[in-house]
């Protein structure tokens, strides 16, 4: 085989890459390179650099070290069953690509992920190799996130928490048993030990030594994960529920929602679907929902049937609708838990609200300007010169906000 | 009537000491006229200065927000803030509410600003213009704001880039960064800047990073609008990558399941030897050892040699792999190595017939030569896989103390088989954390063709062999 150019390696480990749905630059510790002996900065908030055509934002260098892979998952494009090309890059030719695209404003810094070669221990220094380089030969303060393997040595993912600002490892499928049947050689009692074994040492870095002394920052950014959406037969309650379980277990970050997506060369034991992308939206509004909005778990899903969101209307005009009972809210008295429960209403609204209302009464006008989406809310919500009558309990509420039925498009 | 023009550069700054000025003076907003330096001075028939000093306190958050908002293109922005300002000096609460007409036109402008200045720091492009071997660096890019954001967002650019230089030109404001210093310059016409070596690699990952199956053109548009794509070398494809994109992901989904590629076996059976572990009736064990396919040593040796000695022992001892003898015998330390590890036991005062005995690689492995089988040292994958049975016997003997001789037998049991001569004489940790006391191999002492050192690594084993008998009679 003749020997691959950069430029190909490039477009084979960034195909491979782009399943990992994450490309967050935030969060992490705010520094910069001002003093003139490093390059790159941090400033808390994410930037993306560039946004493709499928609506995603391109903020990190997102590429696999390489696509060769000893697993065998059936929804993954890398998997060793599959034909895809391969290739391999070297810890030189990664520095290199992330000092140049940074040096050129393209990126905030590296998203490094691999396939499993050798062994998890083997792949994992490879990629802390490269972290280690980009930190302390080239000076590197921008963004780093490492995606880590789940059953590399606790050391090796130390090191790597010192030189990244976001770890993740990836749970896969909503499901132990789903991650049985198609990712055999993944154990989720593994990955989970792997979580809690971040979570563990980023609790550690908090606690002040007796000479009064930090240990060295671990993963500023937090950890993340990532769920395959639409694979395997989970219904959104169960999705959910696993989200909830690893925030509230490991303190993650985010956990991201993947709509399964056709992948070149795809696996006979798990057949192509159209990427259900509707449902992963949906999700997201369930996970802000639960996170930013104080819903339960059970209050989002005591409302829907089979235990899937409604894919027609959000998650909390869903709720909303159920729950007429509690509404109309007068804007001008209601408190802000409530608040937070008006659909059309988001945090920023609801602090303006509270806000505004301090000096006078706040009336419906007032409530556009402040950034309220109106459409939704006014069936919700009195204000000044406005009142929904019968709007609230109106029999045909759910049908004007769901969308027109529409046919069918074939795949 | 007062009028005031305001520079292009440090706008933010005049415009501040302007109002102060003016608001100390008691100045009220309809006699004002503000005008930017685009404005013809003759509309206004000459200037007055704005009277300067003066003390005013406002709100903090107000200051905050006209600092950006002053950026925006609109040219009703000084007199809009000024307005604002009069209103809000005798009623600061103002400032928190939302709803307040006025004040929500203002955030509007600091909102587009904003987004303005965080979509320069996101879409500016720079070209390499100096020599890329450079100690210092020298990049340019050319770039068209919608508001005058170059001044305000100059410092992102600092504070990311300083070990270079880079100039950020607009026909509006320029931003030149050299040597550690900053300074900026009126308009520029569009430059001619030299092709970049970066720029390929960089489509190259814009068009590979794109799932055509979840295509999203409006999303990606609201963020990244059509007005910058003419300074962003990646856009230039993104009409191509949309109209291929549907017939790409019905290509995905019709494309039938294929055969996977034969280096798929290869790399299960390596990938067992670290997952599963035998679960056998621990009787059968020699005999599924004998049977052992799952390296390719089997195809020339005479038979796999399973570990010999009690079911259950204190000691078990580890050698490399069978050698000639063992081969053809079917037993483990029957050979020149054996026998010398047999003298040196008895004569360090270890009880051979008490422990039980095993090699890390169950195969010999050899290249003939004529009529001689000349030993080869087992590989990593072949310790790997062989690993496989040494757990099971570990697991069967339950021993409270390994002795691994040589370099195969600790690469087995500890993970690592390099620098044998130092760690010799200490204990390691092996599988389930049973101490593993590294030692030479017999073979050595065998090879050793100075008789000098031969007799040093002799008395070394000896007394490796000496401190094993001691700790199991200490551990009995």
């Amino acid at each position: 085989m003749a020997k691959q150019t950069l430029d190909q390696k490039l477009a084979i480990l960034s195909d491979a890459a782009k399943y990992d749905a994450s490309c967050a630059s935030s969060g992490s510790t705010k520094r910069d390179s001002r003093d003139g002996k490093g390059l790159g900065s941090n400033e808390g908030s994410g930037i993306c650099h560039a946004y493709a055509p499928d609506g995603r934002c391109i903020s990190l260098l997102k590429i696999l070290m390489t696509n060769f892979c000893i697993y065998d998952c059936s929804y993954c494009i890398n998997r060793v069953s599959s034909n895809v090309d391969r290739a391999r890059f070297s810890v030189d030719e990664v520095v290199k690509l992330t000092i140049e695209f940074y040096r050129r404003n393209y990126i905030e810094g590296l998203f490094l992920s691999s396939g499993v070669i050798r062994s998890p221990d083997a792949t994992m220094s490879d990629m802390v190799q490269i972290a280690r380089k980009l930190r302390h030969e080239e000076n590197f303060r921008g963004y780093i996130h490492l995606k880590t393997i789940p059953d590399a040595s606790p050391e090796l993912i130390e090191e790597a928490g010192r030189l990244a600002d976001r770890l993740s490892i990836n749970v896969e499928l909503p499901t132990d048993s789903a991650v049985q049947q198609y990712a055999p050689e993944k154990k989720p009692e593994q990955i989970r030990r792997a979580m809690a074994n971040v979570r563990m040492v980023k609790d550690a870095g908090k606690e002040k030594s007796y000479t009064g002394k930090r240990p060295p920052r671990f993963a500023p950014a937090g950890q993340s994960t990532q769920m395959i959406i639409g694979a395997d037969g989970s219904n959104d309650a169960t999705v959910l529920g696993q989200s909830t379980r690893l925030y509230s277990s490991y303190k993650l970050k985010r956990v991201y929602y993947s709509a399964f997506s056709p992948i070149p060369d795809s696996s006979a034991k798990l057949p192509l679907i159209r990427p259900p992308l509707q449902r992963e939206h949906r999700l997201y509004q369930a996970d802000w929902l639960l996170r930013f909005y104080d819903f339960q778990l059970d209050e989002i899903t005591s409302v829907t049937r089979d235990g899937n969101l409604d894919l027609e209307v959000d998650p909390k005009l869903a709720w909303a609708l159920v729950h007429r009972e509690h509404f109309p809210l007068d804007v001008n008295r209601a408190s802000r838990e409530m608040l937070l429960r008006v659909p059309g209403f988001g945090v920023k609204t609801v602090n303006r609200i509270l806000a505004a209302r301090r000096h006078r009464a706040l009336r419906y006008e007032d409530l556009t300007r402040m950034g309220a989406s109106m459409k939704k809310a006014r069936a919700f919500v009195t204000a000044g010169g406005w009142t929904p009558g019968g709007l609230t309990d109106s029999a045909d509420l759910r049908a004007r906000f769901a969308p027109p039925p529409e046919q069918l498009t074939l795949f | 009537m007062h009028r005031v023009s305001l520079p292009p550069i440090g706008t933010a700054k005049a415009w501040r000491e302007a109002a102060r000025g003016f608001l100390a003076a008691g100045v009220p907003p309809e006699q004002i006229l503000w005008g930017d330096h685009s404005a013809a001075p003759d509309l206004f028939g000459g200037e007055s200065a704005a009277p300067s000093g003066g003390k005013v306190s406002v709100p903090r958050s107000f200051i905050s927000m006209a600092e950006t908002a002053v950026w925006h293109s609109d040219p009703e922005r000084f007199a809009r803030l000024y307005a604002f300002l009069w209103r809000v000096k005798d009623a600061p609460h103002l400032m928190s509410d939302r709803g307040d007409a006025d004040l929500a036109v203002l955030r509007g402008m600091e909102k587009n600003v904003r987004r303005c200045q965080h979509k320069m720091k996101a879409f500016v492009r720079f070209r390499e213009i100096g020599d890329p071997n450079a100690p210092r660096r020298s990049f340019a890019a050319w770039f068209e704001p919608t508001h005058h954001t170059v001044e305000p967002t100059a410092d992102f650019f600092v504070r990311r880039f300083s070990d270079m230089d880079w100039r950020i030109l607009t026909p509006d404001v320029s931003a030149i960064f050299e040597n550690g210093k900053l300074t900026f310059q009126e308009g520029h016409a569009k430059p001619d800047l030299p092709e970049d070596a970066g720029e390929q690699l960089w489509i190259t990952y814009f068009q590979n990073i794109f799932n055509p199956a979840r295509l999203m053109v409006k999303a990606m548009q609201s963020e990244m609008p059509k007005k910058y794509w003419k300074n962003m070398p990646e856009a230039a494809f993104i009409p191509q990558m949309i109209a291929e994109a549907p017939a790409r992901a019905r290509a995905m989904a019709e494309a039938a399941p294929t055969l996977p590629p034969v280096r798929m076996d290869r790399v299960q059976a390596q990938l067992s030897a670290f997952s599963s572990a035998w679960d056998g009736p621990m009787e059968e064990l020699p005999v599924a050892i004998r049977a052992c396919t799952r390296c390719p040593l089997h195809c020339h040796a005479t038979q796999a040699v399973p570990g010999e000695g009690p079911a259950r022992a204190d000691l078990m001892v580890v050698g490399e792999q069978p050698g000639d003898q063992e081969d053809l015998a079917g037993r483990p330390f029957v050979g020149p190595a054996g026998q010398m590890f047999d003298r040196v036991a008895a004569e360090a005062g270890l009880d051979r017939e008490a422990a039980f005995v095993t090699n890390a690689v169950k195969h010999f492995k050899f290249t003939a030569r004529g009529k001689r089988r000349i030993h080869q040292r087992p590989e990593t994958p072949e310790i790997d896989q062989c690993r496989w049975w040494m757990n099971a016997e570990v697991a069967q003997v339950q021993p409270k103390l390994i002795l691994a001789m040589g370099a195969t037998a600790a690469q087995s049991l500890t993970g690592k088989g390099a620098g044998i001569l130092k760690r010799r004489g200490t204990i390691e940790a092996g599988p389930e954390g049973i101490p593993v006391l590294i030692t030479l191999h017999p073979s050595y002492l065998l090879r050793v063709p100075d008789p000098r050192v031969r007799e040093e690594a002799e008395a070394q084993f000896r007394s490796d062999l000496a401190m094993a008998a001691r700790m199991m009679a200490e551990a009995a």
